[in-house]
């Protein structure tokens, strides 16, 4: 290197006791412990949106389980069709629908059944989705290969479309009731919720902590399951919270497609499709029930993005 | 000011007085920098070196604007030929940007736009600085970065490009429109060893004919004093010491100074060469003497070891890939045995297949004497219990969703080795053994630092009292200091319980530290083998001395012991 | 590229037969008389199930039936309806409505999706940042019906901006109500994706760099940033044009748009077997091409997957 000077180069050494030095990767021994799932929750606590979210869900939880707390009234028992679209009255704060059933009533059984198709159409899928995705993501090649590929088939049919060509089928024609609607919504949601699990588990699969534990003398089996799966179940998590939504929704438009629920289930779905006749005389027998119902699809879908956040593993300090 | 005049100059090119930045984050603020200050004359080369979170890397960006979002100078000046640029609008700063103060990036792979090509993305640069950004300008500057075959180049993507010529292409690109000062953030760290040399003496180089200052960032201080005339020790986000490099390295003054000094591999590996050719015995030295392992049996012996690799590369049809070819090896019982090599030498797939978790192509592998190809999985099961890993990653070796007893007792428990309480009075012996407080058993890996999640892997290695400990770089992502902590500790254990190591590491100044015997590969073949004096004392084959070439600080004189 | 061209194409190959597969094997061949579940509730009339059996081969053997069922469909030849009007035609008729419903409705979805999704991500944590995550949210919540609804209400009855319901003559300036309505999911999709895009580019390393060479913030942001950000958005757009095919049956049907969703729909309440199949067949093909089209785009896109 040209030297182009010869001045002289000043030593500074700072004061001790300013730059005190410390022990090298000292170990902090008065914290609590915090594992990655209590680190997620600390940080939920205080998001507004986490909040507000389970707050909501909560209520319409127990909305769902005891329907009696909250309306004394029969959904069914006093429809009095001289009532008929009537605007609210004592004891009737929504007003009635068009064969003159009680609004509010209705609103509140119908929660049970639009919760139900929810979460057991998303249990379903995660439990079909779910596994699949894990074989094909821990596996791989040729089996991942099929896996991917029917699930493709699947996918290449819009829930709607898919939806509408099994509920034309004998089976599903004479038996319209919630369970049929499930099946119809986990067969074609169980693809995504496959696509995502097999993402996470191919990510895990190729960590260090995987292949410490094969050197252990784990089996494939068994890390699969202790190891892969609790650090892949994140973002299968996420997307399990906002699919409960998608689905209350997607029963919701079967329903006013009339190959949903069938009429007699009292259902939010229902309603709207039934209030369509009315809404330019009355638009608030529509508007209540869809009301609800977003609220309901929108406090799942902000509890996922919320989690999705908690869980983010680059927003995690290291 | 011509750059003669402007080279004999007495004004400094770049002046931090009292530097304070600090970042705000979800739990308030952090300051990261406290009391900055540092010095470049023009055509002055200037390193500050600092382990991670000392602020160095904070310290220089800030001179070129390039801080963090959150990140916020909160005090002091920093002075470019007499410019407050903590005073300077964001539009003054864009200015100055690239031909004035360049910046070469730390990681070649990610500091491309993948999209553009390469004569694009050098093109803009020329044309935003106002410089002429023809075809044959490109070209040039491709050519000054040493890249053959420059009009071919440019058109390429980056990903085209190896590691190396992506970073010479980042510096083409940082000193293409002339700046006076350039910013060099570890531009080797990510690189090969052999690599790395040669970028920086083309760095070295360029920055010389064009009279360019440049203030190199770096963790190893060995790089530091070998390029660098002038050397600043930043730790904890305060300068500690700065001098001239031969200053720092004969006499440093604070003690966080001289614990780098006597801590890093490149300075102890030269230190102990020396202490070698004048026949002492170096105190640097880790590895117990050779002669007294002279007589112990092979607990491992590489026979012709041979892996085959099928890529697919099109439809149906696939290449062979050798990842190691006929590699022979022995590992003595109670020694350490070192397995050095670039990216792609092969050398982990020779640990995976040690460890039996890959199958060897052709070849055999004894442990004991006793082959360990198909094995039963009884035997197997056994076999795994008297050889066991160190993997290099310490945030990806520990599942996060076990806590450090889960972690430690597991082996215990898939061997079923004693009840759940002698288990747990093993773990705190581990624990003890690792220097690590029994409270750790309670907390998860994401609370611990990187160094006290590989002693816990360490921990864990031992629990089922193997006989060989297989470290695959196993101190390569660990700060200078934690590094040095962590390789005492692996020689007191070898000391204690006589293990015997398969070290696997790309840094031969480690090699020089750790090791009795060490296997040089290249591309899959054993290039050299031999104990550490003899191939450090007299390398036999150009592959070695390319190496040895390579550790930093090669080139600086230093007497055998460094108080 | 070629390679990965051909890669794509065949792995779709088998998704097509799969997807025609299980449609034909769900409308014809499960247990009980298939033409008593093509004619639904109805009695069945000997003489058009006669027709039909003929026409669709039901006396062959079941994989038989399969293949001359997509040699048919492959050559257009799908049979008539129940008024005995040819499929073909009826489709030829309902598919450019649908298609310029869809078009319109992506142009909406990706216009205002970008737009939205690149100020909010290059705004992040700021107001307009969460006003619009909430208000995708709500989107997505709200069922489209609901949205049509009192879309249709408030700017075709109360407002006048746009007519109501479309009916016969479905032009292009009368389907962007029911085009806007349609893409309202997706935009809220859009928006999102676009925004994470954004913001992940915003923090790499090749942005620093771009920056520290001295280019202008306008430059970063739209040659770099941007750039790069579209490459996800660019692909979902693709695969959505498929979806949003499908996804017109409530649209059409609040809107009164003669195209294939209402089609469908009336097909299902008559029970028109045919119709709905072959219906749902076109529809699964243009949702793989629209794949494989995005697959192309994308590598068009990203040189690092020309040479995968």
């Amino acid at each position: 290197m040209p030297e182009y000077r010869r001045d002289h180069i000043e030593h500074y050494v700072a004061p001790i006791e300013e730059t005190p030095l410390q022990a090298t990767d000292k170990v902090a021994e008065d914290v609590q412990p915090l594992s990655l799932w209590a680190e997620a929750w600390h940080n939920l606590r205080r998001q507004p949106l986490f909040i507000i979210a389970s707050v909501l869900i909560l209520l319409i939880v127990v909305v769902a389980l005891l329907p009696g707390l909250f309306t004394q009234t029969e959904p069914n028992a006093n429809c009095q069709l001289a009532n008929s679209d009537g605007g609210p009255a004592p004891g009737h704060p929504l007003g009635f629908t068009v064969q003159g059933c009680d609004v509010y009533a209705r609103l509140i059984y119908g929660t049970q059944a639009s919760l139900t198709v929810g979460i057991f159409a998303t249990l379903g899928a995660l439990l079909v989705g779910g596994v699949l995705g894990a074989i094909a993501g821990f596996h791989g090649g040729w089996l991942d290969s099929v896996i991917a590929r029917i699930g493709d088939v699947f996918f290449a049919l819009p829930l709607i479309l898919g939806a509408i060509i099994i509920m034309q089928l004998p089976f599903f024609r004479e038996n319209r009731n919630v369970w049929t609607v499930v099946i119809t919504l986990v067969v074609f949601g169980w693809p995504q919720v496959a696509r995502i699990t097999r993402g996470a588990v191919i990510s895990v699969r190729n960590a260090d902590f995987v292949t410490a534990a094969r050197s252990l003398g784990v089996s494939r089996a068994a890390a699969l399951v202790r190891h892969v799966i609790p650090n892949a179940l994140a973002p299968v998590i996420v997307v399990a919270t906002v699919n409960l939504g998608i689905f209350i929704v997607a029963e919701a438009t079967l329903s006013f497609l009339g190959i949903g629920l069938p009429p007699a289930v009292m259902s939010w779905g229902n309603d709207i499709s039934a209030a369509q006749v009315s809404l330019r005389s009355n638009p608030s027998t529509l508007l209540w029930p869809a009301a609800a119902l977003s609220v309901t699809v929108l406090s799942f879908i902000m509890l996922g993005d919320a989690l999705r956040d908690a869980l983010d593993p680059k927003a995690r300090k290291r | 000011m011509t750059l003669i005049q402007e080279l004999n100059s007495t004004e400094p090119l770049l002046e931090i007085r009292d530097l304070a930045i600090t970042f705000s984050s979800s739990t308030g603020d952090v300051p990261a920098v406290r009391n900055a200050h540092l010095t470049v004359m023009p055509g002055e080369t200037v390193a500050i070196v600092g382990e991670s979170g000392s602020g160095k890397s904070t310290t220089a960006l800030a001179a070129i604007g390039l801080l963090p979002g959150n990140g916020r100078v909160t005090g002091g000046r920093i002075l470019f030929a007499g410019e407050d640029l903590t005073q300077a609008g964001p539009k003054r700063i864009m200015e100055l940007r690239g031909n004035s103060i360049g910046m070469v990036p730390q990681d070649p792979m990610s500091s491309l736009n993948p999209v553009w090509k390469i004569g694009a993305q050098i093109k803009e640069t020329l044309r935003a600085n106002g410089l002429p950004s023809g075809p044959g300008d490109v070209a040039q500057v491709l050519a000054e970065a040493g890249l053959p075959d420059a009009e071919r180049r440019a058109r390429q993507f980056p990903h085209e490009f190896s590691g190396g010529m992506r970073q010479r292409a980042l510096i083409a690109i940082g000193l293409s429109c002339r700046p006076r000062l350039l910013i060099a953030d570890e531009p080797t760290s990510a690189l090969d060893v052999t690599v790395q040399r040669q970028i920086l003496d083309h760095l070295e180089n360029m920055t010389a004919d064009l009279g360019t200052a440049v203030l190199l960032i770096t963790h190893d201080l060995g790089l530091a004093a070998e390029r660098a005339r002038k050397v600043v020790v930043m730790y904890k986000g305060q300068v500690v010491e700065s001098g001239s490099a031969q200053e720092i390295l004969t006499n440093p003054r604070h003690p966080y100074t001289k614990r780098l000094v006597e801590a890093a591999p490149s300075l102890s590996s030269r230190r102990i060469q020396s202490a070698r050719a004048a026949g002492i015995d170096s105190a640097d030295l880790l590895a117990p003497v050779a002669e007294a392992a002279a007589a112990a049996d092979n607990v491992i012996e590489v026979q012709d070891l041979t892996k085959v690799f099928k890529l697919r590369t099109g439809f149906g049809k696939s290449t062979d890939f050798t990842a190691v070819d006929g590699v022979s090896f022995a590992i003595k019982r109670g020694t350490t045995t070192a397995v050095v090599g670039e990216s792609g030498s092969g050398k982990s797939t020779v640990a995976r297949m040690v460890l039996n978790l890959e199958t060897p192509t052709s070849g055999r592998i004894l442990f004991d004497g006793v082959e360990t190809a198909g094995l039963s999985r009884g035997e197997l099961l056994k076999f795994r219990r008297r050889v066991q890993p160190i993997f290099q990653d310490p945030y990806g070796s520990l599942d996060p969703m076990y806590n450090i007893f889960r972690t430690i007792e597991e082996p215990l428990r898939v061997h079923k080795i004693g009840d759940s309480r002698s288990r747990e009075a093993k773990v705190r012996k581990l624990l003890d053994q690792v220097a690590l407080p029994a409270s750790v058993m309670r907390r998860f890996p994401n609370e611990l630092s990187g160094g006290q999640r590989q002693r816990i892997a360490i921990a864990r290695a031992l629990a089922l009292d193997p006989e060989v400990v297989i470290c695959d770089e196993a101190v390569s992502a660990l700060d200078v200091l934690v590094q040095d902590q962590i390789l005492n500790l692996l020689a007191d254990l070898q000391q204690e319980l006589g293990l015997s190591y398969l070290f696997i590491t790309h840094d031969l100044a480690v090699v020089r530290q750790i090791a009795d015997h060490v296997c040089v590969m290249d591309k899959g073949r054993l290039v050299e083998t031999g104990s550490t004096d003899s191939v450090f004392a007299s390398p036999r084959q150009d592959y070695t001395r390319a190496l040895l070439a390579a550790i930093p600080g090669a080139r600086l004189e230093l007497p055998p012991e460094v108080a | 590229m070629t390679w990965y061209v051909a890669r794509r194409f065949l792995q779709m190959i088998p998704v097509f037969f799969g997807a025609t597969f299980m449609v034909y094997f769900l409308v014809f061949s499960l247990p009980g008389d298939p033409i008593q579940a093509l004619f639904g509730d109805r009695a069945v009339n000997p003489t058009v199930a006669a027709e039909l059996r003929e026409q669709y081969n039901l006396d062959q053997p079941f994989l038989v039936q399969y293949f001359l069922y997509l040699k048919n469909l492959v050559t257009f030849n799908l049979g008539n309806d129940f008024s005995g009007r040819p499929v073909a035609e009826v489709l030829a008729q309902v598919f450019p409505v649908t298609i310029r419903l869809a078009i319109l409705a992506l142009l909406f979805e990706a216009v205002f999706g970008i737009i939205f999704g690149v100020i909010a991500g290059l705004r992040k944590g700021r107001f307009f940042d969460g006003t619009v995550l909430i208000a995708s949210l709500v989107l997505i919540a709200v069922p489209i019906f609901v949205l049509g609804f009192v879309l249709q209400y408030v700017v075709g009855v109360k407002l006048g901006w746009a007519k109501p319901t479309v009916g016969a003559q479905a032009g292009w300036s009368d389907l962007i109500l029911p085009a806007v309505v349609l893409g309202l999911v997706s935009l809220a999709y859009v928006i999102r994706l676009t925004r994470t895009s954004i913001i992940e580019n915003m923090n790499a390393d090749y942005v620093r760099t771009a920056t520290a060479k001295g280019l202008s913030r306008p430059r970063v942001v739209v040659v770099h940033i941007l750039r790069n950000s579209m490459i996800p958005v660019v692909t979902f757009l693709g695969a959505d044009l498929g979806a949003l095919m499908g996804g017109a049956i409530v649209t059409e049907g609040i809107f009164n748009v003669p195209g294939v969703g209402q089609r469908l729909y009336q097909s299902v309440l008559r029970g028109e077997g045919p119709t709905i199949v072959s219906i749902v067949s076109v529809l699964i093909l243009v949702y793989i091409l629209a794949n494989l089209v995005v697959d192309v785009l994308y590598a068009w896109l990203d040189p690092r997957i020309r040479y995968a």
